[in-house]
């Protein structure tokens, strides 16, 4: 159920994040589906391998991209449990994205370019640094709702009563953060850039090409669709008809859509040398939120 | 059916003992005596001998392990020595059970790759040295086992002592490096420094108790403070599992050591101190929050110091022996985890705690010798471990680097391979210790749930960093064309090690049900109705582990399919136009943790070596710099050294070599003692 709506909310995501923006630097910009026919363009074309490569280089994006669709096999639709639900399965959803991360890193290296590995070595350093925000945010749910499980945090989450408004607040905040990190886009890094030197993301598929690329390029857009969905669960209260949940969901995933390429538009891209204070400062807002939890449960004064 | 048969009659009170009693004094007697014509073996057969010996005593011992493994509910086998001095008891229960099958897995492995290893040293080694070796090895075995299975202390104390002696001999296996010398007695004093305090531990029960045996403690713990006694056991037992800031051995022992042994060595004989905290745990009866927290902050300091070590460091073998500190922290983290269940009295923290840190020291000690006998691997085709070197090894050893990729994953705890299985287990436990305890508690496993994260994305940062510069890219020095793939004796144990490695990830009930009978057993927990609640969760990670394999391997063929029928082009790297690039431009190691060694400055420095240009010095002459990492801890420990070389040099100013002075120093010691007595202060 939320693999198929995810799926289908990756088909016009990144092409509204790059419509807002345009509209807003005044052009009219390419039309929303622009980025899925460049995607299908690369799907035909034969790859240009360097031969310094070996066969990591040949696996990781496939591997990359598999691990994506693995996490949003994990993630409840509000009301619908996931296909596989267990204790501590955001654990594995935190892992799962790690291995297909991993795998991204050392096919940058696999190249021998001084460029992607100066990228690698940043986006290591920087999901090394986002995880324990995401670690804390779930932790704190799971000390407010009692469950380990995502399914059972987020139907709980729902009746929490006014309390969960605040926490939702800062938990879609955390989340929507952690997404941009994730993706390398704005406050990190800057999608548009056109100086090696100062790319992340973009740096480490320099040398990915044609059928490849066009896995990474599905990987990216299933990302942001699967943060939407992460994001839709604290929203959608799970009692409200399936459809009109369905069409929640498209306006989550819209209005998050917009919400980057406004983030995009107005934000300029923080120096490489603070972006680590960016980060952890996402991790010392979880633990506001887990402060917040323990005053809520009465643990700290009863 | 027979095996239980033949040990259940094995037990004291069943019929035909004595028979038995005599039986199995020669079983357990016989690698003794055997091992000993290793040293007079010829050298053709010599290393086939050692072989066969070695998977002699690891069936002798698989057996009752197993045994006592599968059916907890029998208690614990015992076998007694006879001799004319007395009898000594062996004994096996689930805990020792456990170990010795992961002890002797390792250790066989090692043996297995140590052929392959060992071949360049044939014709720079003497006879003689190589036999010492073997013997040395064997050894090792031997008193890993006799550690697991005695009871009585002095027994035990002996056979620590001759672990820590047959490891030093096999560390000393390349003595005339000066370095490794210095290392193995530094290795050597170390060990002692931990025995002396075991021995302390030990002795205090005895004057208690008037026994000094494992079984004594038991009515030590019942009527003392619990504490302070268990704390001298940890910090024993702790410098050998090497809990920061008693490592300081460990990441100099290990890279100086050959790689089988390091590869055993940190998979398993550190693991020996494990097993000794546990052991000491299960007598234990109360102060349980107190050790419970001493033990998990004191291991997620170690997990998350180790791991930042390591990051900075530029030589592959230390770097592996970094890791294994961080692993140690990791299961010292699910072991405090359960004593604080305990205390709580919350058997799913016990289950979930032990149960993830027993389950990782199994998996340490598979991918930590698979990683150790890759590097060596490298190392012997390219005689440097230097990583700053190296680079481009996947062309010349494909088979390695996939193996080294697949232990480095599983060692980052990464699905669908075994790492992530134990680490799971621990983080339930945290997540579900988060809402059981009290404020304190809660915040304390919120801190732990935050650094076993952090220990996860840090090992991701080093792992990617040493197969990125060691295996990808291109050779940073000049290549050597004859580097040819390991040869397949050095392969097969590292296949089988990853085979195991991907079956814990994939079906890891079959693994996780034992240790959890293990963990009821060591605690009296009862039934184990709690394995039904863990069932559903690592059954849907084995699926998921499952569809993960599948779907990649359907895209791959979807690619295959496709790339086909398209033209494929090679060509260079992008070089962003600049075409005359060479490999020592390429992204070094420590370039690579850079920005996360600035970070974490004031806790790892770094020594720089260097020789600054002069204003004046218009044409530079040539120059080196060097820039190494400094252990904290370690030049901690050597300033306490040094000041206590400082007072005992004041002291040997008495040791004059005159036979007069010293004949004065008695004088003058017997007329302090007749002052004192005099003034009845004596």
């Amino acid at each position: 159920m939320g693999f198929v709506l995810v799926i289908a909310a990756a088909l016009f995501f990144p092409g509204i994040i790059i419509r807002v923006k345009s509209l807003l630097s005044g052009r009219k910009g390419p039309g929303i589906m622009q980025p899925w026919r460049n995607i299908l363009l690369l799907l035909r074309k034969g790859n240009v391998i360097s031969t310094t490569t070996s066969y990591i280089f040949r696996l990781a994006p496939t591997i990359y991209l598999c691990t994506i669709l693995c996490a949003i096999l994990l993630l409840p639709f509000p009301g619908v449990p996931s296909l596989l639900g267990f204790e501590g399965d955001f654990v594995l959803f935190a892992y799962m994205l790690a291995l297909g991360k991993f795998l991204f890193i050392i096919s940058a290296m696999d190249t021998g370019s001084s460029f992607e590995g100066m990228g690698a070595s940043r986006e290591a350093l920087y999901s090394m640094l986002a995880e324990p925000a995401f670690f804390i945010l779930f932790g704190t749910l799971a000390l407010l709702t009692g469950f380990s499980s995502m399914q059972p945090i987020f139907d709980s989450f729902q009746f929490a009563g006014h309390n969960s408004f605040i926490l939702g607040f800062i938990a879609v905040y955390l989340l929507i953060q952690i997404a941009m990190i994730e993706n390398s886009r704005m406050p990190i890094d800057d999608p548009k850039t056109h100086l090696e030197l100062t790319m992340i993301h973009e740096v480490m598929i320099l040398d990915h090409s044609g059928f490849d690329l066009a896995l990474i390029h599905i990987g990216t857009a299933l990302k942001f669709s699967m943060y939407g969905l992460l994001i839709a669960n604290f929203l959608i209260p799970p009692q409200f008809p399936l459809i009109i949940r369905i069409l929640l969901f498209f306006v989550v995933q819209v209005t998050m859509a917009v919400l980057i390429g406004l983030m995009e538009s107005f934000r300029a891209r923080k120096k490489l040398a603070k972006n680590p204070q960016f980060i952890v400062t996402l991790s010392s807002i979880g633990l506001v939120a887990f402060i917040l939890v323990l005053l809520i449960t009465f643990k700290m004064i009863g | 059916m027979f095996i239980n048969s033949i040990f259940q009659s094995t037990l004291p009170s069943s019929k035909g003992f004595t028979l038995q009693v005599l039986m199995e004094s020669y079983t357990i007697l016989a690698p003794v005596i055997l091992s000993f014509f290793i040293l007079v073996m010829p050298s053709r057969i010599r290393y086939y001998y050692t072989l066969c010996l070695t998977i002699i005593i690891a069936l002798i011992t698989a057996i009752p392990a197993f045994n006592a493994l599968l059916n907890p509910v029998n208690g614990p086998l015992i076998f007694f020595i006879g001799g004319a001095i007395g009898t000594l008891p062996f004994i096996v229960d689930s805990l020792s059970g456990f170990f010795i099958l992961v002890t002797n897995f390792a250790v066989l492995a090692g043996m297995v790759y140590s052929q392959g290893y060992l071949k360049p040293y044939r014709e720079s080694k003497s006879p003689a040295q190589l036999a010492l070796h073997n013997f040395s090895f064997v050894w090792l075995h031997i008193s890993m086992l006799a550690v697991l299975m005695l009871r009585d202390g002095l027994p035990f104390l002996i056979a620590w002592e001759l672990m820590a002696v047959s490891s030093f001999m096999l560390v000393l296996f390349e003595a005339e490096k000066r370095k490794t010398l210095k290392t193995a007695v530094n290795y050597l004093i170390q060990m002692h420094v931990g025995l002396f305090l075991l021995v302390i531990a030990f002795l205090l029960c005895e004057a208690e108790t008037g026994q000094m045996s494992f079984d004594s403690l038991r009515s030590y713990f019942s009527s003392h403070s619990n504490f302070p006694l268990f704390l001298l056991f940890f910090a024993g037992f702790g410098i050998k599992a090497g809990f920061i800031p008693l490592h300081t051995w460990l990441p100099e022992a290990h890279p100086a050591a050959p790689s089988h042994v390091s590869g055993v060595m940190s998979g398993v004989m550190i693991k020996m101190g494990i097993y000794g905290i546990v052991r000491v745990l299960t007598y234990t009866q109360s102060d349980f929050l107190t050790i419970g927290l001493t033990i998990i902050v004191v291991s997620s300091i170690t997990g998350l110091l180790g791991v930042m070590m390591a990051i900075v460091q530029h030589d592959l073998k230390k770097l592996l022996a970094y890791h294994s500190i961080e692993n140690i922290g990791i299961i010292g983290i699910g072991i405090g985890l359960g004593t604080i269940g305990l205390g709580l009295h919350q058997p799913v923290l016990v289950f979930l705690g032990f149960t993830g840190g027993l389950l990782h020291v199994l998996n340490h000690s598979l991918f930590k010798p698979l990683l150790f006998f890759s590097a060596g691997s490298v190392y012997q085709a390219y005689h440097t471990r230097n990583i700053e070197q190296l680079g481009g090894v996947i062309h010349k050893m494909p088979q390695t680097a996939g193996l080294f990729l697949l232990g480095a994953l599983s060692i980052c705890g990464l699905p669908p391979f075994n790492g992530f299985i134990s680490e799971l287990l621990i983080y339930v436990g945290l997540i579900k210790g988060l809402s059981v305890g009290n404020v304190y508690q809660s915040i304390t496993f919120l801190l732990i749930l935050i650094s076993l994260a952090l220990i996860g994305g840090l090992a991701i940062l080093c792992f990617t960093k040493a197969f990125g510069v060691v295996f990808l890219g291109t050779n940073r020095s000049t290549p050597n064309p004859e580097v040819r793939e390991a040869e397949k004796g050095m392969l097969i144990p590292q296949y089988a090690i990853g085979i195991l490695i991907i079956l814990i990830g994939v079906v890891p009930m079959v693994f996780i049900s034992p240790i959890v009978a293990v963990v009821s057993k060591m605690f009296n927990l009862g039934p184990t109705v709690f394995l039904d609640s863990l069932f559903p969760v690592f059954t849907q990670v084995g699926i998921m582990g499952l569809i993960l394999i599948g779907l990649i391997v359907v895209v791959l063929f979807i690619r295959h399919g496709i790339l086909r029928k398209r033209e494929n082009q090679y060509g260079p790297t992008w070089g962003c136009g600049y075409t005359a690039g060479t490999s020592r431009q390429q992204y070094t190691a420590t370039a690579y943790a850079a920005t996360f060694a600035e970070l974490a400055h004031p806790i790892l420095p770094e020594q720089q070596e260097y020789e600054a240009i002069q204003e004046e010095e218009i044409f530079p002459k040539n120059r080196s710099f060097s820039q190494n990492p400094i252990d904290v801890f370690k030049s901690a420990l050597n300033k306490i050294i040094d000041l206590i070389m400082i007072l005992l040099k004041k002291i040997a100013r008495l040791q004059t070599g005159n036979i007069q002075h010293y004949i004065l120093y008695a004088f003058v010691f017997i007329l302090i003692i007749f002052v004192l007595l005099y003034l009845h202060i004596l």
